[in-house]
């Protein structure tokens, strides 16, 4: 039963195949009728919708691009983009938790990990069976991680791995951690288990935004993890990078849905309010707004499709990669705010979708990279003088 | 056993629908098509029962080009097989029947699944009339289906209450919203759709014994009309709704 919210002035569609079609409208469905109708109450009780995922997995929604030999469905990076605009039109903490599971858990396995590593977690994070959290950030070090204290020793049959990590997505939850620590002065991506002795990972509370998303702590003390739970493969800081640019693809895409339900809503009302002699949206100042909305998500789209074309090419540089993130969170982020001005006072309300997007794209706009720090990437690149120390 | 669903690609129920300046037949422009909503829990019932006793699907549609996304969509939840009984002209009910069980009886299906009725034109007749044609039992909105060997037991909605069934294969049976919950179709389900062939067939023509000779719109809804905001407008209400709309 579709109700596909489809908003698209460059007929964009067209430039879609049908498998990518096809992902996007069947997510479309999922969100609206299994998310939409209850995430307010779940944002509202700062709870996770826990009974999703195994639906979420058994779409195939995590790992969406990774091999069908580990239970994926090995589609191309246009159909995960969609998949992730689709999830956060319903909300961008149900998206955080696709991009988490797939972008920062699954495909650092795939990447760094071995066989048996591959083999023992991905199918179970596929289906949703096990949930995983990525580790980088520490209460010292966001914009630059560079710095983290987080470190592991080499002791007999393994590593003793202490320090902390702070913002953490999942990481109560989580059954696996990707934790990023350095041994010998390098850093290399460990996983931590679940219920490993030392090893705990206390809930953030009092957040006003991504209220519908688990956020935690990790803290390790004394942790031992053994030889084969360290990810052969990473080395240095730009594996961790690598999985950045993944979950920054899919946010790109994702903020675009928040774009959408925001500007959907307002577009409704503004034709149905009816201030002085009639419908806001006949008043020139309101069509302007709107006009500046339908007019970034256009944008926005054809930046995200260009970007995944590349992608799939093996072509889509990090830099690509920021200037999306970064363009399409702070149109995002625009566009909620002027969608709530058209609203008026039922703008605050949560009987509309628009202040809680607002509220999560604040964390949207910060994490994975802020805007600043984008700006600085994509400011080296074309200058060739970095603005920050690398 | 072989199990067949029969799917139509109608208007999605979210559309506008505006009529065409023959003034027979609804305008396509910026129309989107969707599969059938009764249609889903046949397909969800026909992947069930497979899942249950083994055997094989297949999604039969009638119609044109534009069919094949429904089929797809069929193919994605994980049915076997599609088949299109390609037309693009104008059918009455038992027309439609007509092919259907020609094509029915082809792939000898002894159990056929159909929504039980499309949204497009409301005729809910043509799993009945099918029936009829294919010699095969036949029950109608249904909200519980079991099999057990030949023996069907179904669970039929009817005005005001329940009616339980028992008769057995070869049969049809059209759902109804609670049959069950149909399932979204996977990524790998989309992936492993792609890669399979929709069998294109001519449908099997026959005459029309019914036409449709005109469409028209509902009138336009009128402006409401506030009379008050408390329990002090109940009077005024009844009398208005008494009186004037001859409701009460
Ligand atoms: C809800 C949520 C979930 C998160 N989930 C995860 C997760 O799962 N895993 C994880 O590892 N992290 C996660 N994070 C952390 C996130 O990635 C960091 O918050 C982010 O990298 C910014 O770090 P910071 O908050 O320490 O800000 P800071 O780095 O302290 O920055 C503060 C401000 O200073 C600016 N700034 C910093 N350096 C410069 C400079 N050189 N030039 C100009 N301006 C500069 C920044 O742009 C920002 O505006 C999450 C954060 C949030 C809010």
């Amino acid at each position: 039963m579709t109700l596909i919210n489809k908003i698209d002035y460059y007929n964009i569609e067209s430039l879609l195949s049908e498998e990518e079609k096809m992902v996007r409208d069947t997510v479309s469905d999922f969100v609206n009728s299994e998310v939409i109708p209850i995430i307010e109450k779940y944002y509202h009780d700062e709870k996770f919708p826990f009974h999703l995922i195994p639906k979420l997995g058994e779409m195939g929604l995590f790992g969406i691009t990774l091999p069908q030999k580990y239970g994926c469905a090995e589609m191309n990076n246009v159909a995960y983009g969609l998949a992730m605009q689709e999830l956060e039109r319903g909300d961008s903490g149900l998206r955080s938790f696709a991009s988490v599971q797939s972008a920062l858990v699954m495909y650092p396995i795939y990447t760094f990990g071995n066989e048996e590593q591959k083999n023992y977690w991905l199918p179970k994070l596929a289906t949703g069976e096990k949930i995983g959290c990525f580790g980088l950030t520490e209460p010292d070090y966001g914009s630059n991680p560079g710095g983290m204290v987080t470190h592991a020793e080499k002791v007999d049959g393994g590593y003793l791995l202490n320090g902390a990590k702070m913002w953490i997505t999942n990481g109560t939850i989580a059954d696996v951690a990707v934790v990023w620590a350095k041994l010998d002065g390098v850093v290399h991506g460990f996983l931590v288990e679940k219920g490993t002795k030392g090893f705990e990972a206390p809930e953030m509370k009092g957040k006003h935004s991504l209220k519908a998303s688990v956020t935690s702590e990790l803290v390790f003390q004394d942790v031992f993890i053994p030889e084969e739970n360290l990810l052969p493969n990473s080395r240095g800081l730009k594996s961790a990078l690598m999985c950045l640019s993944q979950a920054r693809y899919g946010i790109a895409w994702g903020v675009v849905g928040s774009m959408m339900a925001c500007y959907d809503t307002a577009l409704e009302y503004a034709k149905s309010r009816k201030q002085f002699s009639k419908p806001i949206a006949a008043y020139q100042i309101t069509q302007e707004k709107l006009v500046y909305m339908i007019t970034e998500i256009t944008k926005a789209q054809l930046l995200n499709l260009q970007l995944g074309r590349l992608k799939d090419k093996n072509q889509a540089k990090f830099t690509h990669i920021s200037m999306a993130k970064r363009n399409n969170c702070e149109k995002a982020l625009d566009i909620a705010r002027v969608a709530r001005e058209i609203l008026g006072a039922n703008g605050i309300l949560n009987e509309y979708p628009i202040m809680r997007h607002m509220n999560n794209l604040e964390s949207v706009k910060t994490y994975e990279g802020t805007h600043e720090m984008h700006t600085l990437i994509i400011g080296e690149d074309i200058t060739g003088f970095p603005a920050y120390d690398n | 056993m072989k199990i067949a669903v029969c799917v139509s690609h109608v208007p999605d129920t979210a559309s506008k629908i505006y009529i065409g300046s023959d003034g027979k037949s609804i305008d396509q422009t910026g129309l989107t098509y969707v599969v059938n909503p009764y249609d889903e829990f046949a397909i969800e019932e026909a992947l069930k029962t497979k899942e249950k006793f083994g055997g094989e699907t297949v999604a039969i549609s009638l119609g044109t080009d534009a069919n094949k996304e429904t089929l797809r969509k069929a193919l994605a939840m994980g049915i076997d097989n599609a088949v299109l009984l390609k037309d693009d002209k104008y059918r009455d009910s038992l027309s439609v029947a007509k092919a259907l069980a020609d094509e029915i009886k082809a792939q000898g299906a002894e159990l056929v699944f159909f929504g039980k009725q499309s949204v497009d034109f409301d005729n809910s007749v043509v799993g009945q009339l099918t029936a009829e044609l294919l010699g095969y039992n036949c029950v109608s909105v249904v909200v519980s289906f079991s099999l057990d060997g030949n023996k069907i037991t179904c669970e039929r909605e009817i005005e005001g209450g329940k009616e339980f069934i028992e008769t057995s294969l070869p049969a049809v049976i059209t759902a109804q919203k609670g049959l069950n919950e149909p399932r979204y179709a996977s990524l790998k389900g989309i992936m492993a759709a792609k890669k399979k062939v929709i069998i294109e067939k001519p449908a099997l023509q026959s005459e029309n014994f019914v036409e449709v000779i005109a469409m028209k719109r509902p009138p336009t809804k009128q402006a409401g009309r506030i009379i008050g905001t408390d329990v002090s407008a109940v009077p005024e209400l009844v009398k208005i709704l008494h009186e004037e709309a001859k409701v009460i």
